[in-house]
């Protein structure tokens, strides 16, 4: 039984990773920036700028508040547009990435918002530009928290990729939903929760490792 | 080489705070080479005044001339170049926990785009001259409060600038470690014929260090003249007041030498006027 299982288990091991991962850099790409200006926009703060608080704070919050499943139902046509399909592994990544952008948007903007604002003030009496403040001083010293963010994201991204396994994706979760729940076989959906449980704890064990590496807050 | 002309400063009023006017009217002059010491007690201004010299704080109205130069006109590109001319030194020191001692201190010059074998020529003479040689890799958690400061004036150092800023540096410290920083920066002072403005609310402070006293009571010098003079002859009654503390720091610190018991409590009064 096991070697008809290994196979098929590996590859949908394969394929979650495969989602997390590509989905997590994309949404980190678009999610830095965003977050960055979340942090430095407010009244009195390195780029002033009122108005993108007022359009990305509740564009941020509205799309953190739709259930994931729905807004994966709903992006459908986005995601036929991106990708020209809605179904199967790199289809399930654009609803992945959508959900993604606001909440490490919000994890960059609180690491951010963390450091302490003298650092700030020094920086700018030495003659750093606002662009240096934030390369040379702010993401530097909010890396830690950060990078307990990113881990935390990937996390709660191989829940939802497990989700999106229910329409179509692939993954473990899809084997979990077709081999496990509707064609009665509870060693597969055994199998599937604990590869699930060990394939969490050695990211959030490998995001712990490189946060302590950076923090050099308490040596 | 600084010169302060009718310079105000208000903070507009805000949900919750009313209008509040930190400067009256400064007019202040300071000599190259000068250590310069605005004393006051907490809300004087003082903070607000030494940041209008960097323009961390934008005057609301009147001039301030560095080197020459009206920096309140100075455009947004050129800002940060006038900085750099000017190196700070900060009560809570602020330095990067991310950044080792050394590289803390070549920040500014990161900053400005120095090549890493400049970097290396301007900070490797500022650790021993702040004595942390032997700290040159080390990050500032693994640090002691004075060692952290000595970074810290060594980083308002790298640039070469003009003129140091001294916002209330030996405050977080304690009395032993207030005197080798503050002969650390007289030392600087001698050796590099930099211009200080030293921010204080210790006459102690004063006393060690600098040429000429400006006293602050709120957002008005009211009392103005060289170290000396103050001290034997104060007109105001910030001044005397200010003069009464120390006298009366003595007074516990002699007393508490005789009597060890009440050391805690003197302490704790000295810890309660400090917050």
């Amino acid at each position: 039984m096991f070697s008809t299982l290994a196979p098929i288990l590996l590859q949908a091991t394969g394929e979650t990773l495969y989602m997390v991962a590509v989905s997590l850099t994309i949404a980190t790409a678009f999610g830095l920036p965003l977050g960055v200006l979340l942090a430095t926009s407010g009244r009195g703060e390195l780029f002033e700028a009122l108005w993108f608080q007022r359009v990305f704070g509740p564009l941020v919050n509205a799309t953190r508040s739709v259930p994931f499943i729905i807004l994966a139902v709903a992006i459908i046509p986005f995601t036929r547009f991106v990708v020209g399909t809605s179904i199967g592994t790199s289809a399930a990544i654009v609803p992945l990435t959508v959900a993604a952008i606001p909440f490490i948007a919000r994890i960059i903007e609180g690491a951010m918002r963390e450091v302490d604002g003298g650092l700030i003030e020094a920086a700018q009496a030495m003659g750093a530009r606002p662009v240096q403040v934030v390369t040379k001083v702010l993401l530097p010293e909010a890396l830690p928290g950060i990078i307990h963010g990113l881990t935390l994201t990937a996390v709660t991204l191989i829940g939802y990729s497990a989700m999106v396994g229910a329409v179509g994706a692939g993954g473990l979760g899809d084997l979990g939903i077709r081999y496990g729940y509707q064609r009665f076989r509870p060693d597969v959906m055994a199998a599937v929760v604990i590869t699930l449980i060990v394939v969490v704890q050695v990211v959030q064990s490998f995001g712990d490792y490189l946060a302590r590496k950076a923090d050099k807050r308490n040596i | 080489m600084i010169r302060l002309s009718n310079v105000q400063k208000t903070y507009a009023a805000r949900r919750g705070s009313d209008e509040h006017v930190a400067l009256r009217g400064i007019n202040l002059d300071i000599a190259a080479g000068e250590i310069v010491g605005v004393i006051g007690r907490s809300g004087a201004g003082k903070s607000t005044l030494i940041r209008c010299i960097n323009l961390l704080e934008t005057p609301t109205s009147g001039s301030v001339t560095v080197d020459g130069t009206d920096v309140t006109t100075l455009s947004k590109r050129d800002l940060p170049l006038f900085r750099r001319q000017l190196g700070m030194v900060f009560q809570h020191f602020n330095l990067l926990s991310s950044r080792t001692v050394f590289d803390n201190i070549a920040l500014p010059l990161e900053l400005a785009g120095a090549t890493k074998a400049e970097i290396a020529k301007a900070v490797d003479p500022l650790l021993p001259l702040v004595g942390l040689e032997e700290k040159r890799d080390r990050h500032p958690a693994e640090l002691s409060g004075g060692q952290k400061q000595r970074v810290g004036i060594a980083r308002a150092l790298s640039s070469n600038p003009k003129v140091l800023l001294c916002d209330e540096v030996t405050s977080a410290l304690d009395p032993e470690t207030t005197r080798q920083i503050l002969t650390l920066l007289k030392d600087i002072n001698k050796r590099l014929g930099l211009t200080m403005v030293v921010i204080t609310h210790e006459m102690a402070v004063v006393k060690a260090l600098c040429d000429r006293v400006a006293v602050m009571d709120a957002g008005v010098i009211v009392e103005e003249g060289a170290v000396e003079g103050i001290f034997a002859d104060p007109k105001h009654a910030t001044t005397q007041s200010l003069l009464a503390d120390e006298f009366m720091d003595f007074r516990a610190g002699s007393e508490a030498n005789s009597t060890p018991k009440t050391n805690t409590t003197t302490s704790g009064v000295a810890a309660g006027q400090e917050g």
